[in-house]
């Protein structure tokens, strides 16, 4: 719900800096590693934008993939959760890399 | 709304503020928001989004979510190395045993070392209470229906407190393995408390959490004869989801650890000393 409430926390800053009265629609970048349930977060979403400009608001989730500097390979590997091994070599000594992200990332406006 | 700055009208009770006040600290508590970019840009019609509709305006954002909490923490963190300020997020579980470990910290600490704690529960001050009951200062945070403290509540909760230069601040979080992960609160590190009576795959259950954490404290280590806890099992879990984690195995009923325990703090309190 804080989630939710921070994407409308940016949404309403823009909206006085850009000038508009209504979002038709949300773009959120979230990483699989973020702990952020999307269903939780579409839900929350409609609730707190209830009465707001973004009122209504389709809300679009791009999901960004996990990966992973895995030391004992030396590369980068795809994860799709913390605690799963490197699917090279098998090894924990993994480095969150990428799919962390929480981020409000395009509005569509009018 | 807060016209002060900007944050929601919310359930957020500090002790001694009535309602909603504002104590902010006069020096550098406030919100800069900081948009690194931010540009508008009419899309062409290749970017039309509903076959049939007119494309509305796109704005560019690109902005974390978390931007504001993470403002308010970077503010924090500044106030408290200027002051020399060692703080510690502790979080785990409902029933881990925080605020025993708390109290016992305290007494054995006996004063070295100026100290205050900040307390976030839900609801009722009576962790608070105990901590004053060992002669150290605590405010406690009310939470309401929020399940974590925020750095914007941290931060007007610290501004209560009256904490010398080179102490040390104890941040007991809401009991909750999933939110407070999210939440920078300004802390130098993030303590992860684990009681022996929980499960020991939690470390996989809530991955988030003890990858956000530089130590795990296994509590309550006194009960190890009479559970199946694997402490080993344990802590090769919470180490496949941070290599990096370090691990303490105390007991505040017994004194087994507390020695490491509080030699891990005053290593932090001397640590921070020096930065400022």
């Amino acid at each position: 719900m804080s989630l939710a409430e921070g994407v409308l926390a940016i949404i309403e800053d823009y909206a006085t800096k850009s000038a508009f009265t209504r979002v038709k629609t949300v773009w959120l970048e979230i990483g699989q590693l973020s702990g952020v349930e999307t269903e939780a977060m579409r839900f929350c979403f409609d609730a707190v934008t209830r009465g707001s400009v973004a009122e209504g608001a389709a809300l679009e989730i791009i999901a960004t993939p996990g990966s992973s500097w895995c030391m004992q390979c030396g590369e980068t590997v795809p994860v799709a959760e913390r605690y799963d091994p490197c699917p090279r070599c098998g090894g924990y000594q993994l480095q969150v890399q990428g799919g962390t992200e929480m981020r409000v990332k395009e509005l569509e406006v009018e | 709304m807060c016209t002060v700055c900007g944050c929601g009208q919310g359930e957020t009770k500090i002790e001694g503020e009535h309602g909603h006040a504002h104590p902010h600290a006069p020096d550098g508590f406030s919100y800069v928001p900081h948009h690194a970019h931010h540009h508008d840009h009419e899309h062409g019609p290749e970017h039309t989004h509903a076959p049939g509709l007119s494309p509305g305006r796109m704005v560019q954002i690109e902005q974390d979510i978390l931007s504001k909490n993470n403002a308010y923490a970077d503010a924090n963190r500044t106030l408290w190395k200027a002051c020399g300020l060692f703080a510690a997020n502790l979080v785990s579980s409902p029933g881990s045993g925080k605020t025993t470990l708390l109290v016992e910290t305290i007494g054995r600490l006996a004063g070295r070392h100026p100290l205050a704690v900040i307390e976030g529960d839900q609801q009722t001050s009576n962790d608070a209470e105990r901590i004053r009951a060992t002669g150290a200062q605590a405010i406690q945070v009310n939470t309401g229906k929020g399940c974590h403290l925020d750095a914007h509540m941290v931060g007007h909760a610290f501004a209560r407190l009256d904490l010398a230069q080179g102490g040390l601040l104890l941040i007991e979080n809401v009991g909750n393995l999933v939110c407070p992960a999210e939440f920078d609160l300004g802390e130098a590190h993030k303590v992860v408390i684990l009681s022996v009576t929980e499960g020991e795959d939690k470390p996989l259950k809530y991955p988030n959490m003890f990858a956000a954490s530089d130590l795990m404290l296994l509590t309550k280590t006194d009960l190890l004869p009479y559970l199946d806890f694997d402490v080993e099992k344990c802590i090769e879990y919470a180490r496949r989801v941070n290599p990096q984690i370090e691990v303490l195995q105390v007991s505040a009923k017994s004194g087994t650890g507390m020695d490491a325990w509080l030699a891990w703090l005053e290593q932090g309190v001397a640590a921070a000393g020096k930065q400022a």
